[in-house]
Formats: C-alpha cells, sequence, structure tokens
C-alpha cells in the first residue's frame, strides 16, 4: 500500500458516490438498531427502488443524538431526521431534491453548536464495516505518513506536541507514556486498547467502537510502530455484542487491505491485533487488573510500580491507552500536534467526547473542545433540564467522581478544574440530575456499584465499602446519628487513603463530593428525618422518635 | 512418554463441545485462553456447570481451583442454567437516575423471585447489568437479549406478563 | 554514589541505613529491626501487597507505599510510623475484625494468632465499626484439617503457599469482594478434593484459626511457617 493505492481506492469510493444524486445515511448503533433502523433501511432501499430515484442508502454509525432516534441524515442536503419509523420511507424518497418531511424534524434545537467533531469527525458518513469508506476520508494516510516519513521517536514528538492526555480518565501525557514504553528495551511489546468501558453511563467508547472501528486500530497501529511493538489486544466489554461484531470484521478488513499484519505497507513493520472479551468485571478497566485478565486470569489488580510500560502483559513492556485516546491519534498525525493543542485549555488539550444523559432535554453523545463550560454543554447543547423540574447536579467520572452543583455550572471543562471541584474528567459520561434525586442515595448507589465491584483482594476496599454502604442506608433510612457521619467521613480518608488500586481509592469520591455541596441532604435526613427530594423511604420507627 | 497428561475426552455427543474445543484449538490450548474459552461455553450452553468448567480446566491444564475462581469473579458468566426467557434491568448511573429502581421492584413483584434467579416454573429469569451502552435512552431493558428502551413499569409488565401467561 | 553499585542507602524514622538495592522497604527495615506490622507478607512467598498494614510515609510519594513491594532506593526518606499511618492501621484491623466473625475467646488460634497479635501490638482495643456477622460454613470434611471461613482474613498466604511452594494448587479464590472466600479444587469439600496431597503447609502458614489441624483444637499449638525460607534456600542452594 503507497499514497497513490490510498488515493485510487478513495477515488473509487468517490466515483461510485457520484453515480447517485442522493445519499440516505440510516444510523445503525446500539441505540437506532434496537428500534429496527435496519428495517428502516431496507425498506427506504425499496422505496427508492421503486420510484426510480438514483439514491444510495447506505448504514453508518451513531451520530449522536440518541433520544431522538432512529436518526437518518440525508446528503447532499445535509437534512437530519428523527424517531423514523418504517412507514416513512415513502415519504422521506418522495422527499429527495425538495422540501423535507417536517414531521420528521428531531427538532435538535442548538445540539450541534459549539461541537467540534476530531474523534468522531466520520460518524453519519462512513460505513463502519466498509474500510474504504474510512480511507475515502482520509483514513491510514496517518499510518502511511507514519511508516514511510517518520521515525518512531518523531511519532512520539508529535504526540508529546499535541498535548492529548490519556481519556480514560487519568489524564495522564500520552506522548510521555509513548515515550517510556519505547526506551524499556524489550524483544517483544504489546500494545493494549483498553475498551473495558465500565462506567456505567458512558458509551462513548462503545460509539467509537461500532461506529469508526478503523480509527482506533490505525490509532493502534501507530502507536504500535512508535513503541516498537509488534503485537495488540483490544479488550472490549461481552456487553457490547455490536462492537465486538464490528471489530471483527474490521480487523479483517484491515488484514486484507495490508494496513495489519506483515511487512505494513511495504515496510519491515509487522503488527496484528486480537480481540479479547470482557466479562463483567469493573475493576477490569484498571490496567493491571486488564492484564491479568487478558491473561485469562481473575482481574484483579497489583500493586504498581512495576508499571506495564516496564513490565505488563506477560511480563513484557506495554502500552495501555483507551479507545478515544487511540482514536485521535490519526488525525494529530495527519494534521501534526500543533493543530491539535491550538484546541482547548493551557492543560487539557483537544477536544472531548461526553456521554450527556439523565435528566436532560436532549440526550446523547457530543464532541466538544476542552474547556467548555459545564452549562454551556448542560443548558446550550443538552437543552437544560426538561417538565420544567430544576436543575440539581451534574456527575461526572463515573464512580471514581463526584457531583457538582449549580455554582460550578461555569466551570470550564479540563482535567485539573474537575479534579478541583471534587470530581473528575473519567471517561465522559456526564449525567444530569434534577430536583427530583437525591443526592445521598445517589451516594449510595454508586458505594453500591463500587462495593459489587470491589475485586476483594485488598481489605480497605473490600470491607471498608461495605460499611460506607451500610452507612450510607442508614441514613437513607433516617436512622443515622452524627456520629455515623463521622465515621463515614473517617473511612472516607482510610478507604480513599489506603486501598491498593484505584476503584478503592476513588471510592469515597462520590460520599465525599456529595458531602461537600449537599451537607444539608445528609443533614435533612439525619436531624429532621426526612428527604428534601421525597426519595428516600424513611424507616417510620425514626420518624415517629423524631416527631 | 508423554511430558503432560493427555487432553481429557469431550464431555459427550453434544456438537457444541466441538464449538469449544475448536476455540481452545485457535488458542493452541493455551492456559490464557481460559476466559475466551468459558465465554464460548457460556454462549453455547447458557451456563456453565462443574463438568464444563472441568473439562475446560484440564484441557488447557489451567488449576480446578483457578478456572473456578475465575468464573465466579466475572459477573458475566452464570453457573446455573437460564430459564427459558431473561429479562435484564440495566442498572447503570443513568437508568438509575431514570427509575431503573422501580422497574427493578415491579419485576421482582410481578416474578416472585429476586434478582438472580429464575421463576420456579423455569420460565424467566431476572438479572440487572451494569450499563449496556444505551444510556441516551435510560432506562433499559433487555427482553431475551432484545434492548427496549424508555422502559416504564407498565410496559415491563405487559412483557413480563405475556411469557408467564403463555 | 556510593562504592558498591548495588547497596543504597537511605534512612527510615531518620536513622541512615544501607541495603541491598533489590531488597524491599521491609526487608531492609527488618533487618534493622524497625517494626512495620504485616499479615499478607510471608518470608518465601510471593508479595501480594493486600493488607495493606505495612503501607508507610515515603518523602516525595503521593501516596503511601506498601513497604512489603517497594524497593529501595539511594536517598529514600521512609516514615515507618506516624499518628495517621497508625490510624490508619488501627481502621485497617478494624474493618478485618469486623468482616467476619473473630471471636477470640473461642477461635482454636487464641493466643497463636497473628491477627490478635497485630490487635494487641497496635493498641487496638475495640472495634467501632459494626460487625457484619456473615453466616460461613466451616469444612471438616478432610481427614487432619479443618477450613473455618469466619477466621480467614484473604491474605492468599495458603494459595500461594499451595501453588508456589507445594505445586498443588489446590487453593484458590473464588467470587469477589466482600463475597471473595478461599476454595480447594472446584469448590467442593476439602476431604474430596482430588488435587490436595495433604502436606499442610496451608495450615502451618494461615496466620489465624482459618486453617487448623484437627489435633490442635483445645491445644494451643503453635503453627511453624518457619520451614519456607528454609525450603526456599535448599531449592535455591540446588542452582549454580
Amino acid at each position: 500500500m503507497n499514497t497513490e493505492e490510498l488515493q485510487q481506492i478513495a477515488a473509487g469510493g468517490q466515483e461510485e458516490r457520484d453515480k447517485f444524486d442522493y445519499e440516505v445515511n440510516v444510523c445503525m448503533g446500539t441505540s437506532c438498531l434496537s428500534q429496527h433502523s435496519d428495517r428502516i433501511r431496507d425498506a427506504i432501499a425499496k422505496e427508492a427502488e421503486a420510484c426510480g430515484k438514483k439514491c444510495q442508502v447506505r448504514r453508518t454509525g451513531c451520530m449522536g443524538p440518541c433520544a431522538a432516534g432512529p436518526m437518518i441524515l440525508v446528503e447532499p442536503a445535509g437534512k437530519l431526521y428523527g424517531h423514523v419509523r418504517e412507514g416513512d420511507a415513502k415519504d422521506i424518497v418522495e422527499a429527495l431534491g425538495g422540501e423535507p418531511v417536517a414531521r420528521l424534524d428531531p427538532e435538535l434545537g442548538s445540539y450541534f453548536e459549539g461541537q467540534n467533531f476530531v474523534v468522531l469527525e466520520n460518524v453519519g458518513h462512513i460505513d463502519p464495516e466498509k474500510i474504504d469508506e474510512y480511507i475515502a476520508r482520509g483514513g491510514y494516510q496517518a499510518l502511511l505518513k507514519a511508516l514511510t516519513e517518520m521515525n518512531p521517536a518523531s511519532v512520539i514528538e508529535q504526540i508529546s506536541k499535541s498535548g492529548l492526555r490519556g481519556r480514560g480518565g487519568g489524564g495522564y501525557p500520552t506522548g510521555l507514556k509513548w515515550d517510556t514504553v519505547a526506551k524499556v528495551k524489550g524483544a517483544q511489546k504489546y500494545v493494549i486498547c483498553n475498551g473495558d468501558e465500565g462506567d456505567p453511563g458512558a458509551f462513548m467508547d462503545r460509539s467509537v467502537l461500532e461506529s469508526d472501528p478503523q480509527r482506533v486500530i490505525e490509532g493502534m497501529a501507530i502507536a504500535a510502530y512508535a513503541i516498537g511493538a509488534s503485537k495488540g489486544y483490544i479488550y472490549v466489554r461481552a456487553e457490547y455484542p455490536l462492537a465486538v461484531q464490528r471489530l471483527t470484521m474490521a480487523l479483517r478488513e484491515a488484514r486484507r487491505r495490508g494496513f495489519l499484519g506483515n511487512s505494513i505497507c511495504e515496510t519491515q513493520f509487522n503488527f496484528d491485533i486480537d480481540i479479547r472479551l470482557g466479562a463483567g468485571a469493573f475493576v477490569c478497566g484498571e490496567e493491571t487488573a486488564l492484564i491479568a485478565s487478558i491473561e485469562g486470569k481473575r482481574g484483579t489488580p497489583r500493586p504498581r510500580p512495576p508499571y506495564p510500560a516496564v513490565s505488563g502483559l506477560w511480563a513484557d513492556p506495554t502500552l495501555i491507552n483507551n479507545v478515544e485516546t487511540f482514536a485521535n491519534v490519526p488525525p494529530i498525525i495527519r494534521h501534526g500536534g500543533e493543530w491539535f493543542s491550538s484546541m482547548g485549555t493551557a492543560r487539557s488539550k483537544g477536544t472531548k467526547v461526553f456521554a450527556l444523559t439523565g435528566k436532560i432535554q436532549r440526550t446523547g453523545l457530543v464532541e466538544v473542545p476542552m474547556g467548555m463550560t459545564l452549562r454551556q454543554i448542560i443548558f446550550g447543547i443538552g437543552g437544560g433540564v426538561p417538565d420544567g423540574r430544576k436543575f440539581k447536579a451534574v456527575q461526572t467520572g463515573g464512580p471514581s467522581g463526584g457531583c457538582m452543583p449549580e455554582e460550578h455550572l461555569d466551570l470550564s471543562i479540563s482535567y485539573d478544574a474537575l479534579i478541583s471541584a471534587g470530581s473528575m474528567m473519567g471517561s465522559g459520561g456526564m449525567i444530569v440530575m434534577d430536583d427530583t434525586s437525591c443526592m445521598v442515595s445517589v451516594a449510595r448507589f454508586f458505594m453500591e456499584f463500587c462495593m459489587t465491584e470491589s475485586c476483594g483482594k485488598c481489605v480497605p476496599c473490600r470491607a471498608g465499602t461495605v460499611q460506607m454502604f451500610e452507612l450510607l442506608t442508614k441514613i437513607t433510612k433516617g436512622e443515622a446519628t452524627h456520629r455515623d457521619l463521622d465515621r463515614l467521613t473517617e473511612l472516607c480518608e482510610v478507604v480513599g487513603a489506603t486501598s491498593l488500586c484505584g476503584l478503592g481509592q476513588t471510592a469515597p469520591n462520590p460520599v465525599l463530593s456529595t458531602l461537600r455541596y449537599f451537607k444539608h441532604e445528609y443533614l435533612a435526613h439525619i436531624d429532621e428525618k426526612r428527604c428534601p427530594a421525597g426519595v428516600c423511604e424513611l424507616s417510620p420507627a425514626a420518624v415517629e422518635v423524631h416527631a | 512418554m508423554p511430558l503432560y497428561a493427555e487432553r481429557p475426552p469431550l464431555p459427550s455427543d453434544d456438537k457444541r463441545w466441538r464449538i469449544v474445543n475448536g476455540t481452545m484449538r485457535k488458542h493452541g490450548f493455551s492456559r490464557n485462553a481460559l476466559i475466551e474459552t468459558l465465554h464460548t461455553v457460556q454462549s453455547s450452553f447458557g451456563f456453565l456447570d462443574e463438568p464444563a468448567i472441568k473439562f475446560v480446566a484440564q484441557s488447557l491444564r489451567v488449576p480446578l481451583s483457578q478456572a473456578y475462581g475465575v468464573v465466579t469473579f466475572y459477573h458475566f458468566f452464570s453457573l446455573k442454567p437460564p430459564g427459558k426467557h431473561t429479562c435484564t434491568i440495566c442498572t447503570g448511573t443513568a437508568c438509575y437516575i431514570k427509575g431503573s429502581e422501580k422497574l427493578v421492584v415491579e419485576a421482582e413483584k410481578q416474578l416472585h423471585v429476586r434478582v438472580g434467579e429464575t421463576t420456579a416454573d423455569g420460565e424467566v429469569s431476572l438479572g440487572t447489568v451494569r450499563c449496556v451502552g444505551d444510556c441516551g435512552r435510560a432506562p433499559v431493558v433487555l427482553f431475551d437479549g432484545e434492548l427496549s428502551a424508555q422502559m416504564k413499569a407498565p410496559q415491563l409488565a405487559q412483557q413480563l406478563e405475556r411469557w408467564t401467561m403463555q | 554514589m556510593s562504592a558498591e553499585p548495588n547497596v543504597r542507602t537511605l534512612t527510615i524514622n531518620g536513622e541512615e541505613i544501607s541495603a541491598r538495592s533489590d531488597q524491599s522497604i521491609l526487608e531492609a527495615a527488618r533487618e534493622h529491626n524497625v517494626e512495620i506490622p504485616t499479615l499478607c507478607h510471608l518470608e518465601g512467598l510471593s508479595e501480594v501487597g493486600a493488607c495493606r498494614l505495612c503501607l508507610v510515609e515515603v518523602k516525595g510519594a503521593r501516596r503511601l507505599l506498601p513497604a512489603c513491594v517497594t524497593q529501595v532506593a539511594e536517598g529514600m526518606e521512609v516514615t515507618t510510623h506516624s499518628p495517621k499511618i497508625d490510624r490508619y492501621r488501627t481502621m485497617i484491623l478494624e474493618m478485618y475484625f469486623a468482616e467476619r466473625n473473630h471471636v477470640c475467646s473461642v477461635c482454636v488460634a487464641n493466643g497463636n494468632c497473628e491477627l490478635q497479635d497485630l490487635s494487641l501490638k497496635l493498641g487496638m482495643t475495640h472495634v467501632e465499626i459494626p460487625y457484619q456477622y456473615p453466616q460461613l460454613p466451616v469444612d471438616a470434611s478432610h481427614p487432619r484439617f479443618t477450613v473455618d471461613h469466619n477466621r480467614c482474613v484473604l491474605c492468599t498466604r495458603c494459595v500461594r503457599v499451595c501453588s508456589e511452594i507445594e505445586g498443588a494448587n489446590t487453593w484458590g479464590v473464588m467470587g469477589r469482594g466482600a463475597q471473595s472466600l478461599v476454595i480447594t479444587d472446584l469448590k467442593q469439600p476439602w476431604g474430596d478434593s482430588e488435587t490436595c496431597t495433604s502436606c499442610g503447609k496451608c495450615v502451618q502458614v494461615c496466620p489465624t484459626g482459618a486453617l487448623f489441624e484437627k489435633t490442635s483444637v483445645g491445644n494451643k499449638t503453635r503453627k511453624h511457617p518457619e520451614f519456607l525460607p528454609y525450603l526456599r534456600i535448599m531449592r535455591e542452594g540446588e542452582q549454580p
């Protein structure tokens, strides 16, 4: 494969598309597919054939606004339709070239305002099962450029210059990580893509893997070249069957086109990737636990150092990045590190994909430049809280993160700002809560999660989360005292300081952040035996004693 | 003399064992194929019983205690056969905020079982899952693996009734 | 640079000491009679860093570090005891006592229990957090030994000795979180285990009354894990 061949493939694809006057792109991500968007596609194709319009009906990946699904994008008009049903096929085809079907307007308002697609640049435009469509949008140019025009050191230099930081949550500088693994001596090195998107309420990685799998493969291949690895693994949750299926197909296609295998792009670079399935363990998002899981063992973390960069998979040097991090790599190599670092804030560069969910008008996947405020995302893109309710808090960072109140809505999103507000970036879940959510119950929900997901290896996490969960339960029942609250605070400190891995170390965060911003809710349960949000069922005995 | 004990014979004539064996062969009967193989058993048989774990462990030369440890560590693996139908309620954060707890209560009430159990007649298994990634349309429920979003308690009740009435 | 390339100079609690570069903080400290509490650590077995009792402060480190798996380094400044660390250790011990049924007065290991010794040493006089009182089985199916899960602290010494020293791999850990349990083979009764060689090493290394010899009931028998370093030295000695 060389530049001319890449261009030829792209041109061939364009030629094929030029034969048609219209393009109807039907979203076939998990969400729209579960509403039978495949049948909608077939119906539209049938109608198009019947009326004789030159119309290509295509399958694409997730376009973002999942709540308005099934989604359809009609080109060249650039018109989006939402809530499409099979019966709408005829009207959609008839409207091609004329006035759009008014009743199918998804009413997205300012959903796309301020969004900036880097990771999601291909969504709605390519068929995730066809590698040539990815190539037609500039795919694999970055790999070719890296292999033929750059040496490994200069690839790492560009990544470092870009300021890209780990998108899995930790925010470790990606360039530095690559550099470390590149410098470790070892005959065999590995690249692992962490697709164990365990944060409940986050689905960015699922969406990228389903909608644009080649991008992740290309990112991994570039990383492998940079650090000198010849073997890669993608670790995906078994709960994402469509992602696994698309990825399997994508790997086959990439091998067929010669982007994986031996002598890639006629160079001496060899690299291939295998898929490994997760099996329902949140802790496997932790890198040492993930490695244990790939090795076929119980996913229990081990103390670091040694870091995987030195001793990872089968004790060989290993690079682990998450899906979104790898997905950022091809555009960085294509456009240069400086281009990427021109977006974002001083210490958080580029864009971030968020899964906007909860009590919000327009839920879905959004990609915004770092530095955008929470208010812009929640009230601008998301359209605010529905049903006339009042905004109460936004939760980021999953079970390791925290809840931020209204006072923090003008916070500019960056790794550091979120941490100083008592939360964290996490993988990108952003869950909005209104005044019907009880913050003590929310803290209890996350603690229950950490308790059942604890691997059980170290005692602070194994036993401490149980103790904290029970104290939170006691508070929600109105049976707790101030002494219990003190004990809860102390447990938070000890579990956070002494646990072995990130799961236990951050398990207290949802409690600490709600205590910081919503202590009055805790006190209402304790002192007044009442739940301000009206969620908790207080034990009658406790209420009676109080009365 | 062979260095290792022979691999055990297939537990029965059931064709599905050949699929399981195929997975192990694909990975060269290497120990680290344990989870991959267990996935194949789970998807072929719907659950993992002791003879199955033993067969896989011995084929891959993984100690029995380790194989059992792995099976019980990962919640995706089940030691009990599932009911004829499965109802799996997502309890991720977005679904929780949108009231998935009420759905769990509703399902438990209607089926007279707790989460993780199967009805006495073996018709329906009730389970929960930690996020299937359709958070934009929470709360979601999987009926026999098929995703249904923006679920409400009456809708859930209706579907379960359809199964239990048969 | 010190003259010997594999010698490191560091301070522990302000005292300057030297240690081999391959030594852990724990090894170096114990060699110099500095006491650091441990529970999952046992000389002769691999380290897991799970009990979190050996956490120490290292100047410049963001977090507390487990002394058992942290290697010494030149110029390292280690603090093994401080009001904060002592408070954390006591609370960790409380969590151990509260999570299962450690009732010393009726325990076969009373007087010979590492958990009990630790609580005396660290001055843990009472448990403030609520006891969990889990319902856990006692398996006496083995002709010579008994496993009482009520006393198990999940240190995995039995699992490690069975795998690393005896090579039988009879013991394992099943489940996760608070539901974790040590098991023999496919969680079958110990007496029915196909792989157990009845060597008894697991019993000797168990720090509490979770694994014990039937003859020791009411006997106050001490356990003898000292064979491990000896065994290891003899094995390593065979190699050139």
